[in-house]
């Protein structure tokens, strides 16, 4: 994190300030020079993850998650909508979690489909808010002024307005609604909190010593953002992604189930809603309803696991003792 | 501190003029036009008869003044509180609301606030004590991760349609007369019970997750350590960094009403519960847009005023914002 001027150190010029980021640099532990540390350094978080049991266990649950939304798909026995078999069959080996009422579709098939739709919202949903929360939340943090309390009032704003709203308003343009445009919209309307958060650490890192250094050497402000504030908040930027890719996911639901999702496929939030629309309560037909959810659960349960495992390995405070 | 209320009414009258201006729009974005809709209702054979009626209701909802006036006259109706007729119901939406109002506030304002003081207390708790750590969080991971719609249906279902333990669906039991007698109250509580639990749960492992994680976080603070090595109790120290911690929570508060909002309405829906969020439904369904404008003109005052109360509680429970206020008067 330090910017070195690598300079063996007898080399070191007499200029105290570089002479004193130099010397930092080289008897820093760990060391520079030689193979061995600079790559135990670099992949500590790798050895320390992996002795982590909740890093472990939340990331191998959502690879399987993974390779279903990638190859669920391709190997379902059934299409998603096609109607099948008899409506309303109880799980069987034909159809593994039955089939819908009264279409007849088959309820696992869909699943598959569905998984994939929730990671690509997901995704959508984490690149879009991260990536507008942090320009947000550099600019705000970084630039300060007249910009941070402009900025500050666009994002305290958007915070009291519920994305329902704007969500209905905005689909009333929009005659068929896909998938993309629910992970675009989720990312936009979601990263209020991410600037906020990326603000105020923005704020602490801008007043380091090492910032004032690149300021000085006439580096310019997206440069200093890019090279020297955002690897000091890295570990924390890759937490954000994944709540973000978390809560995308859970707010796709809301809309899948009041009918505001996407119109052009199925995704685990509209299974619920047929069934909630075609009585599966009354009818006890819990296969339909019961299994999308406990994937969904299941999915970003994992994330969150995850998350909090990973917030031990890269601060070291928090490790179990 | 003055600065800080300041900044915060001048962030809320922003919100309060974006937000009504974006409900104006609704009805007016919306594909198929409001009034032909209301005219389906009717049934007019000749062409002259639907032109006349269209005039008229054009005229009864004031649509046929230049837009500019409209969006007056809106704020006009928003600043007495009058959002017209509703196509469903015809009543006024006011009247509408208001009959849903006491259900949603029933739900939300228990659910919001015992989620919040139960979940910090136990998340709290559980931090750095191993055994708790390893029972109530993994089921608080499961409850912040569950959709709420599905969390509705699996208890709809288990709790209800299945075992017969509790009502599935309504406000209150059939056939009773809403009034203030003991059967219609305890009626209206056993209905209550289910999508109460349902978003009470979710937030409860929010919370309680975010205030271990908080609590850890304090606890390896250097104040936290310097307390320590006094010799101070261990209980002491917590509740040091409970304090502490209660802040970051706090903003997390207002952060997530808009988030609870949303999934009391889908709630709601899945007990069919005679709230707001089931009448929005209903609008949307309906393409009832009077309905619409006004139940999310009050969502929004009702999320505003929850923020500010928020922002009044910040203040009374961090010292350093009194004392800056004491500060400046000085």
């Amino acid at each position: 994190m330090t910017i070195g001027t690598g300079l063996p150190p007898d080399q070191v010029p007499d200029d105290p300030v570089v002479a004193i980021v130099a010397n930092t640099r080289h008897t820093a532990p760990g060391g520079t020079a030689t193979g061995g540390p600079v790559f135990r350094r670099r992949w500590e978080w790798l050895y320390f993850g992996l002795r982590n049991k909740k890093v472990v266990a939340g990331v191998s649950v959502e690879l399987v998650f993974v390779v279903v939304a990638i190859f669920g798909p391709l190997m379902a026995p059934f299409g998603a909508t096609d109607r099948v078999a008899a409506p309303g069959l109880r799980p069987s080996f034909h159809h593994l979690l039955g089939t819908t009422y009264p279409f007849g579709q088959d309820v696992f098939s869909q699943m598959l489909y569905g998984v994939r739709d929730s990671f690509i919202v997901g995704g959508l949903g984490a690149l879009f808010a991260g990536g507008v929360g942090l320009v947000i939340g550099f600019v705000a943090g970084y630039r300060g002024g007249i910009a941070d309390e402009i900025l500050q009032l666009f994002t305290n704003v958007l915070i009291t307005i519920p994305q329902l709203v704007l969500l209905i308003v905005i689909s009333a343009y929009l005659t068929s609604r896909g998938v993309l445009f629910e992970g675009v919209f989720i990312g936009v309307t979601g990263w209020p909190w991410v600037a906020r958060a990326v603000r105020a650490q923005t704020f602490t890192l801008r007043e380091r010593d090492f910032v004032d250094l690149a300021r000085l050497s006439g580096k310019r402000a997206t440069s200093i953002v890019i090279r020297d504030i955002a690897p000091n908040m890295a570990s924390y930027i890759f937490l954000v992604f994944v709540l973000l890719f978390a809560s995308s996911m859970l707010v796709a639901v809301n809309f899948d189930f009041l009918g505001l999702g996407p119109t052009t496929s199925t995704s685990l939030g509209d299974m619920m809603n047929q069934a909630e629309l075609w009585s599966a309560l009354e009818l006890h037909i819990w296969w339909w309803f019961i299994p999308p959810g406990a994937a969904l659960t299941a999915m970003v349960a994992a994330l969150l696991v995850a998350n909090v495992g990973l917030d031990e390995v890269f601060n070291p405070k928090l490790r179990d003792t | 501190m003055r600065r800080y209320f300041t900044r915060k009414l001048i962030t809320y009258v922003v919100a309060f003029f974006v937000a009504t201006t974006i409900d104006w729009a609704i009805p007016r974005l919306m594909p198929g036009n409001p009034v032909s809709l209301y005219l389906s209702k009717f049934s007019v054979t000749t062409e002259a008869q639907y032109a006349a009626l269209q005039k008229l209701i054009s005229q009864s909802f004031s649509l046929n003044v230049p837009v500019w006036k409209q969006y007056l006259n809106f704020w006009d109706g928003v600043l007495h509180w009058n959002f017209g007729l509703s196509f469903y119901a015809t009543e006024p939406v006011t009247h509408v609301i208001s009959q849903a109002l006491p259900y949603t506030l029933g739900l939300l304002v228990p659910a919001i606030l015992l989620s919040y003081v139960l979940g910090n207390r136990v998340g709290a708790m559980a931090a750095r004590r191993k055994w708790l750590d390893n029972t109530v969080l993994p089921i608080g991971y499961l409850f912040q991760a569950s959709p709420y719609a599905w969390l509705a249906l699996a208890m709809a279902y288990y709790l209800a349609a299945l075992t017969r333990w509790f009502p599935v669906d309504g406000g209150y039991g059939e056939g009773l007369i809403p009034g203030w007698n003991w059967t219609f109250i305890a009626s209206v509580l056993y209905h209550w019970f289910l999508p109460f639990m349902t978003v009470f749960l979710v937030s409860f492992g929010g919370w309680a997750i975010g205030m271990r994680n908080l609590v850890i976080y304090e606890l390896e603070t250097d104040y936290a350590r310097y307390l320590r090595s006094l010799g101070a109790s261990q209980r002491l120290v917590r509740r040091y960094a409970y304090r502490n911690a209660v802040l970051p929570q706090l903003s997390g508060l207002a952060l997530s009403l808009g988030t609870v909002v949303g999934g009391n309405i889908v709630t709601e829906v899945v007990f069919q519960y005679p709230g707001l969020g089931h009448l929005i439904f209903l609008a949307i369904s309906d393409e009832d847009y009077f309905l619409l404008q006004g139940i999310f003109m009050f969502i929004i005052v009702g999320v505003l005023i929850a923020n500010f109360a928020i922002d009044i509680a910040y203040v009374l429970i961090d010292p350093r914002t009194r004392l800056s206020m004491q500060g400046a008067q000085a």
